[in-house]
């Protein structure tokens, strides 16, 4: 336990730092007194305060959730699949709630309407749910926690078509919008956004938190599960419809990012050696959090002024940590 | 009072019942085993049992109360499992396996008290995994695993323990050091076990009633006494009479027929030597002259093609 409180300290260090970072640093620098004294004295209204204000916090701040949502999700289905590889992304989830965000957006920009923060969250938890609907409707048929996974990548497959489908042939310019908005980007956050985002995954994340007795439980599989008193069915739906929201949060707001949550609850494991509920959840909410605030500074800072998609860094910097992974669990040194 | 009961319980998966009306009872300190072959349904009764699997019909009472009207976490206060299946609990050492065993007893996070952890110990030496503590679960061997997962049911403090096969795979050492713990929960603890075993030299040492499971039906209940006689095993596991001895437990390979080309005169620990290495080079034999209290009587009827005896 001594390292797993080491392990949260060390990860807060690094939350202040990259959140720092991510403020910092950008096309325009600031320095860090400056930005002090632009949060203290917001009275000063100059170019540097807008930046900051209205620009980099929300983007921080979202960047942050959304990442730190993104992992826990990540960790709730890899102990739900018992499949290290098991993520929002992998098994389609995210692609899910990519069709449903951009079939709503196109027709309400048919309609000459713009689409709320919130109409995209629920469209996109719509979305998450079909497609997570699919993979639990193919659970109970097959028992392979494998072949389901499997069977998520195809649905995310298929949803992805579907989307650049209707993007191809839905020809409005706005449809830009959301080509961008479809490849993951956390450009353009708004307070109101950051607002409505924080309240969904903190309450996501909590009641991950206090379900993480029954979760160590079902970490020893099911019979063990219920023999120590966990209601299994209720367990099972509370951690589908938790993760599920939790992702569809993010590919609201963001767009559908890549490998964040598979890799980083690994990560975590082997910072902390351990993969109790309770230490991890919170780890897994931090460092989600410093990676995806480095990886979007990355996004911005490389090719400036021009950005990368999110996904794109992620992928770059997570893929060797998912493989590095795996190669060891198959020599059983994990 | 009876610690557990099943009255005319049907098992099975979906609804057609795989065995039918099963009725047996077992009481405070009683250990009671379930033998049988293979896919005779020994795994299913003991999932029905635990509420794995629910019953297609009949009723099971643990404490004399239906378990359908018990609550999962009330089952957890009253009967904990070790069932067969391989478990690979990530990053977490044996104690953390044993410490899931107080679950039904902790808060609302989970976390363990000091009594809760010196439960924990106390079950570990119990079975003698004290040293596998701080190993990661997944590292250790089958028979580890086993003693931890004992410890495991042990400490969650359940009058009822309900074991699937928990000798499976482990060798004669790790065999006999389950058998001594479950003597001492049963006998020193009063704790009810109820268990399906493979091995019947175990089954017939530590169970004080044994159910036979012959796949259709529970075809015998009794005391070892009772079950290690006759043609019952025989007839249970399908085998021929001669292959299996019940006063000994010997068990022994189809005979070689033919005419006999070798005659062993005498009988004793020496004659049955003899008799495993002819019988292993297939050369048929005959023996004699035994009394048919002769340690090498049963061995000789087993296997010779003629056997001369006299009472």
């Amino acid at each position: 336990m001594k390292r797993g409180m080491l392990s949260v300290a060390g990860l807060m260090i690094l939350l202040a730092i990259s959140t720092i970072a991510g403020v910092c640093l950008g096309s325009v620098d600031l320095s860090f007194s400056q930005v002090l004294s632009i949060v203290f004295h917001p009275e000063v209204e100059d170019t540097a305060y807008h930046i900051l204000w209205d620009i980099r916090i929300p983007r921080v701040l979202a960047a942050l959730l959304l990442g730190g949502g993104l992992s826990v999700s990540g960790f709730l289905l890899q102990t739900f699949f018992q499949n290290p590889i098991a993520g929002p992304y992998v098994l389609g989830i995210s692609s899910g709630a990519k069709l449903t965000v951009a079939l709503v957006m196109i027709f309400l920009l048919g309609q000459g309407m713009v689409i709320s923060s919130f109409g995209m969250v629920a469209a996109a938890f719509a979305g998450a749910m079909l497609a997570m609907g699919f993979v639990l409707v193919l659970s109970f048929r097959v028992q392979n926690m494998s072949f389901l996974v499997v069977c998520g990548i195809m649905i995310g497959y298929i949803c992805s078509a579907i989307t650049d489908f209707l993007v191809t042939f839905a020809a409005d310019s706005n449809i830009v919008n959301l080509h961008n908005w479809s490849k993951g980007s956390f450009s353009g956050m708004s307070w109101e956004n950051v607002r409505l985002m924080s309240i969904l995954i903190l309450a996501g994340v909590v009641c991950a938190f206090l379900l993480s007795k029954p979760i160590s439980a079902y970490q020893l599989g099911e019979t063990y599960a219920r023999n120590m008193g966990v209601n299994i069915t209720r367990l099972r739906v509370i951690l589908i419809l938790l993760s599920s929201l939790l992702s569809a949060c993010v590919t609201a707001f963001a767009g559908p990012i890549s490998f964040v949550g598979i890799a980083v609850p690994h990560l975590m494991k082997s910072l902390t050696k351990s993969a109790k509920p309770l230490l991890l959840i919170p780890c897994c909410f931090v460092g989600g959090a410093v990676i995806t605030i480095l990886c979007d500074t990355v996004a911005r800072l490389v090719f400036a002024p021009t950005e990368l998609s999110i996904s794109s860094v992620t992928a770059i910097f997570l893929v060797p940590v998912v493989i590095t992974m795996m190669v060891k669990k198959q020599r059983g040194s994990l | 009072m009876s610690k557990i009961e099943a009255k005319k319980l049907s098992v099975g998966y979906g609804k057609t019942p795989l065995l039918a009306e099963i009725s047996f009872q077992a009481l405070k300190g009683q250990v009671v085993t379930l033998i049988g072959p293979n896919g005779a349904g020994k795994s299913t009764i003991l999932k029905t049992l635990i509420k794995q699997l629910s019953p297609v019909g009949g009723t099971v009472y643990v404490d004399e109360k239906n378990v359908a009207n018990l609550s999962e976490k009330e089952m957890a206060k009253k009967l904990s499992v070790v069932m067969t299946g391989r478990l690979k609990p990530e990053l977490m050492t044996c104690k953390d396996v044993v410490a899931t065993g107080r679950y039904p007893y902790t808060g609302r996070l989970g976390i363990l008290s000091k009594e809760d952890w010196e439960a924990v110990e106390t079950a570990m030496e119990m079975v003698h995994a004290e040293e596998t503590a701080q190993r990661y679960f997944h590292q250790i061997s089958d028979g580890q695993k086993q003693r931890v997962l004992l410890a495991r049911a042990i400490c969650q403090e359940t009058d009822l323990l309900v074991l699937d096969e928990p000798t499976s795979y482990l060798d004669i050492r790790y065999k006999l050091d389950i058998m001594e713990s479950i003597r001492r929960l049963a006998k020193e603890k009063g704790r009810t076990v109820v268990m399906s075993l493979h091995e019947l030299d175990l089954a017939r040492m530590i169970s004080d009633t044994i159910l036979c499971v012959d796949g259709e039906k529970i075809s015998k209940i009794g005391t070892p006494e009772e079950i290690f006689q006759g043609n019952v095993i025989q007839e249970l596991y399908h085998i021929k009479s001669e292959n299996f001895d019940a006063i000994t437990g010997g068990v022994y390979m189809e005979r070689i027929k033919g005419t006999p080309k070798v005659f062993v005169i005498g009988g004793g620990r020496e004659s049955l030597s003899v008799y495993s290495f002819l019988a292993r080079q297939q050369i048929p034999y005959g023996a004699g002259m035994l009394w048919e209290n002769d340690v090498a009587y049963a061995g000789a009827k087993a296997t010779a093609v003629t056997v001369l005896s006299q009472r």
